[in-house]
């Protein structure tokens, strides 16, 4: 009993960071067409932000109020810019892709570059919360199940803004059909670009969080979670954000059960993740809610 | 013996059903049109045919051989070639060279690299491109790029050449010009199934016609009988 | 045959000037400049890496991330069968180990892969680096008990002749497949796959095979690059800024040929060994990003793609003024 507790809200940890990751990249692939692989270099810097500011003094929870518009700038900014312009010389769809994910590599070597020049490469951490809190008799870092309940509700309160909200309607319906929503008067441009910042701003948020819980380190920590969340949005579909959400969780749950197997342990929690996604490109590509 | 046949095919997409228990044939030597408002499900036929799409149920048929779910590059080795209704050139590929992979990949008595290009070239003069011979497919018309996918479709030395739309966005004249190559295309013995809206076209140049709409199948037979088709008549009056 | 005046002038630059700089440059050994022989020994693994790249890549727009991958396997395979101590085969068996060992590999990759949309193509080569790595790490630890492997140290001489040779095979093997129906099946599949398909060409066969054999280049050029560095293990072996490298050279140089990658090659090794041995060596992977984002903006046919362009667009005046 005490092992599926364990495994259960270990997994709900693990996943609601997965999550958060995940949706954030979705948003970038499934709407404005980047397969973003610098994903995980936001996830970085967001957490290098959140170190910073905590080293002079800011709650690094109250950090995700700066982190997040932050990053969502900075995204929204690189998307105006590099992707928008890339798209408009792109002859069909298939050039876009491959070129916005070649520009996207190269943002992930420069933004890793930026921070590694700045903070260098050794971990960095610092505690914050360093409780314990028991549920079912088991013990649980309160950290972690801060982070955790964060990510989550973030996850939530983007998803909530994505289907009600007049924005979230226009992003849906570039999502669905640029072309068409622009000639509704969406402003596909501007609309495309929140999007890439909005995902932008998850990764840097979930950056943050995952900071208060581990240490950090800037040549190494982007790449796994970018790994991770392309694995999530497979598993989810293509697309479909709320895929990505439960997606996130379910992965989160496997890592987790995996890391207390005995013989398997926490190295191999991501090679499962690969088995998975070697299983989806074998038999169901689509995903979970893919379109 | 039907040379193709297609028997209660029915795909869909989401919620929507693009075609319906369709059945249909042609018979070798035949030109088949096939007509329907748009988004009838003709192109979707099309794609069951040449294996773009795999039917939810139902089989088709080609020389007595069932070739459900076979893969696009089987069919066209069988002898089925098509042309597509957005022009899928080669854009940045010679217009010979268009022509001569299918000549190399899509002819299955395998031609060497001499015999193929003479073949793409003597197509080429078929359809009247000799002289773009050494251009990328990019720099023509669409007029001539079309002539470009009809080259190309016939390389692989089809039995059955399924033409998607042929003459949409052509002039009087060349829609003219298209009928006749159509006919000569026919003359070298090889069997067609055409989607057209010109109506012009399809009345003069099809032994047989089919409609569709909306996925199903409402009419059959010569073009005589479908002009007087009062089904027929309502379906395109009342859109 | 009619073999014109122009044909022959044609055939001399295309075989003859190939084949004068190979003889150079398997003389060059004897005069004894280590230092050039080791920046010669850089380029050429990379002229390896971005010329492989570029055959399949390069012509079907599947953008492949793995390159680290297949290097890596042709390293770790000298790692198990070319121990500095005990019984190996001789390197040339090595060499075709780690190479088969890579197509086998990459093989298996693109028929899970390849069969569906280029996306998950990328997306899945992405990660493949990582997951070898952490697999071998745990293999290595928890079964054999071991941080890492020696391999028998070769002389920069040997490594510059194998590297010549095996760049010498990369470049021949890409040149017969671009002349080749093969070739041109690529680049159908790169222009519009469907219709390709369509036409009579088996595109999972031809997309699978080509992928396997751009593999067993950078798995052989593994092997030999294990034999300099003599130190194994799986982080050495399977590190990503190797697949990131490949892609960068060819799209600087240009894709389109196979000299493109060549030269993308030479200029950005040559980069790398300036900046890693200066005070720059902390902004290389700044400087590289930024010319991959501004070649991805301004110059999408690369450098040679530019090169040929300004050379249209002169002899073109030239003609009109004539």
């Amino acid at each position: 009993m005490d092992l599926l507790i364990k495994i259960v809200i270990g997994g709900l940890i693990l996943g609601g960071i997965y999550s958060l990751v995940s949706m954030g990249l979705s948003l970038q692939y499934g709407v404005a067409r980047v397969l973003n692989i610098a994903h995980g270099e936001f996830l970085m810097i967001g957490a290098f932000i959140t170190f910073w500011l905590q080293e002079n003094g800011v709650d690094p929870l109250l950090s995700i109020l700066i982190v997040g518009p932050a990053l969502f700038v900075i995204g929204f900014i690189l998307y105006r810019t590099v992707f928008t312009s890339i798209r408009l010389r792109s002859p069909n769809p298939g050039v876009f892709e491959s070129n916005s994910l070649l520009a996207a590599f190269g943002f992930f070597l420069i933004v890793q570059n930026i921070a590694v020049i700045i903070w260098g490469t050794i971990p960095h951490s610092y505690s914050y919360l360093g409780g314990t809190v028991s549920i079912g008799g088991v013990a649980f870092q309160e950290n972690r199940l801060v982070a955790a309940a964060f990510a989550l509700a973030v996850g939530i309160i983007f998803y909530i803004f994505i289907a009600r909200s007049r924005t979230g309607k226009a992003i849906r319906a570039a999502a669905q059909d640029a072309s068409t929503a622009s000639l509704m008067g969406v402003n596909i441009n501007t609309t495309l670009a929140l999007c890439f910042g909005f995902g932008a701003a998850m990764a840097g948020i979930a950056g943050s969080l995952i900071s208060i819980c581990f240490p950090i380190q800037t040549n190494v920590m982007g790449l796994g979670y970018t790994v991770i969340a392309i694995v999530v949005v497979t598993l989810g579909g293509l697309g479909s954000i709320s895929g990505s959400f439960i997606g996130g969780l379910i992965l989160g749950i496997v890592g987790s059960a995996v890391s207390y197997t005995k013989w398997l342990g926490s190295d191999l929690a991501v090679a499962s993740y690969y088995v998975i996604f070697i299983l989806l490109l074998l038999l169901r590509p689509k995903g979970l809610l893919g379109k | 013996m039907h040379l193709l046949e297609g028997n209660k095919l029915t795909i869909n997409f989401g919620g929507l059903t693009a075609v319906s228990e369709v059945d249909f044939y042609v018979d070798k030597g035949d030109i088949l049109g096939l007509i329907g408002p748009n988004g009838a499900g003709k192109t979707t036929l099309f794609n069951l045919i040449s294996a773009t799409l795999t039917p939810k149920s139902g089989t088709i048929t080609f020389k007595s051989r069932n070739i459900t779910g076979v893969k696009p590059y089987q069919v066209c080795r069988l002898g089925i070639a098509r042309t597509f209704q957005t022009v899928k050139i080669f854009a940045n590929m010679t217009v010979l060279d268009n022509v001569r992979l299918a000549a190399l990949f899509g002819d299955s008595k395998k031609p060497s690299e001499a015999e193929a290009t003479k073949a793409a070239m003597d197509l080429l003069e078929f359809v009247g491109l000799v002289g773009a011979a050494g251009i990328p497919a990019r720099g023509l018309t669409l007029g001539n790029q079309k002539r470009i996918e009809v080259a190309r479709a016939l390389a692989s030395r089809p039995e059955l050449l399924l033409l998607d739309e042929l003459m949409a966005g052509l002039n009087q004249t060349e829609i003219a010009e298209a009928m006749d190559l159509v006919r000569k295309i026919r003359d070298r013995g090889v069997t067609i199934i055409m989607i057209e809206h010109v109506m012009k076209a399809i009345m003069n140049v099809c032994d047989r016609i089919i409609v569709l709409n909306y996925g199903k199948k409402i009419a059959e037979g010569t073009p005589q009988e479908i002009a007087n088709s009062k089904i027929v008549v309502e379906v395109y009056l009342g859109e | 045959m009619d073999f014109s005046k122009r044909d022959w002038k044609k055939a001399f630059i295309t075989a003859g000037i190939p084949v004068i700089i190979l003889v150079v440059l398997a003389f060059f050994p004897m005069y004894g400049w280590q230092y050039g022989i080791t920046l010669f020994n850089h380029f050429l693994l990379f002229v390896v890496l971005s010329v492989a790249w570029t055959i399949f890549s390069g012509t079907t727009g599947y953008i492949s991330l793995a390159t680290a991958a297949f290097f890596g396997i042709g390293i770790y395979a000298a790692a198990l069968v070319y121990p500095s101590v005990g019984d190996r085969y001789p390197l040339f068996v090595v060499v075709l180990i780690g190479a088969a060992a890579s197509f086998v590999l990459a093989f298996i990759v693109g028929a899970i892969t390849l069969r569906l949309k280029g996306i998950y193509f990328a997306m899945f080569t992405f990660g493949l680096v990582l997951i070898v790595r952490e697999l071998l790490y745990w293999y290595e630890i928890t079964v054999e008990g071991r941080r890492g492997r020696i391999v028998k140290f070769e002389g920069n001489d040997t490594i510059y002749y194998y590297l010549l040779a095996i760049a010498a095979v990369t470049i021949l093997v890409a040149y017969l497949i671009k002349r080749s129906k093969f070739g041109l099946a690529l680049q159908s599949i790169g222009e519009n796959e469907e219709a390709a398909a369509h036409m009579g060409v088996n595109v999972t066969m031809v997309k699978v095979f080509t992928y396997a054999v751009s593999a067993f280049f950078m798995g052989a050029v593994g092997v030999i690059m294990a034999t300099k560095w003599s130190y194994v293990d799986p982080g050495v072996a399977f590190a990503p800024m190797m697949s990131f490298s490949p892609v960068l050279m060819a799209i600087f140089g240009g894709f389109g040929s196979i000299y493109g990658p060549v030269i993308g090659a030479v200029i950005f090794s040559y980069i790398e060994e300036i900046l890693k041995t200066g005070n720059w060596s902390r902004y290389y992977m700044l400087i590289f990003g930024t010319i991959l984002v501004v070649t991805i903006l301004f110059l999408p046919s690369g450098l040679v793609g530019l090169i040929q362009n300004v050379w249209r667009r002169v002899m073109g005046r030239r003609r009109a003024s004539a």
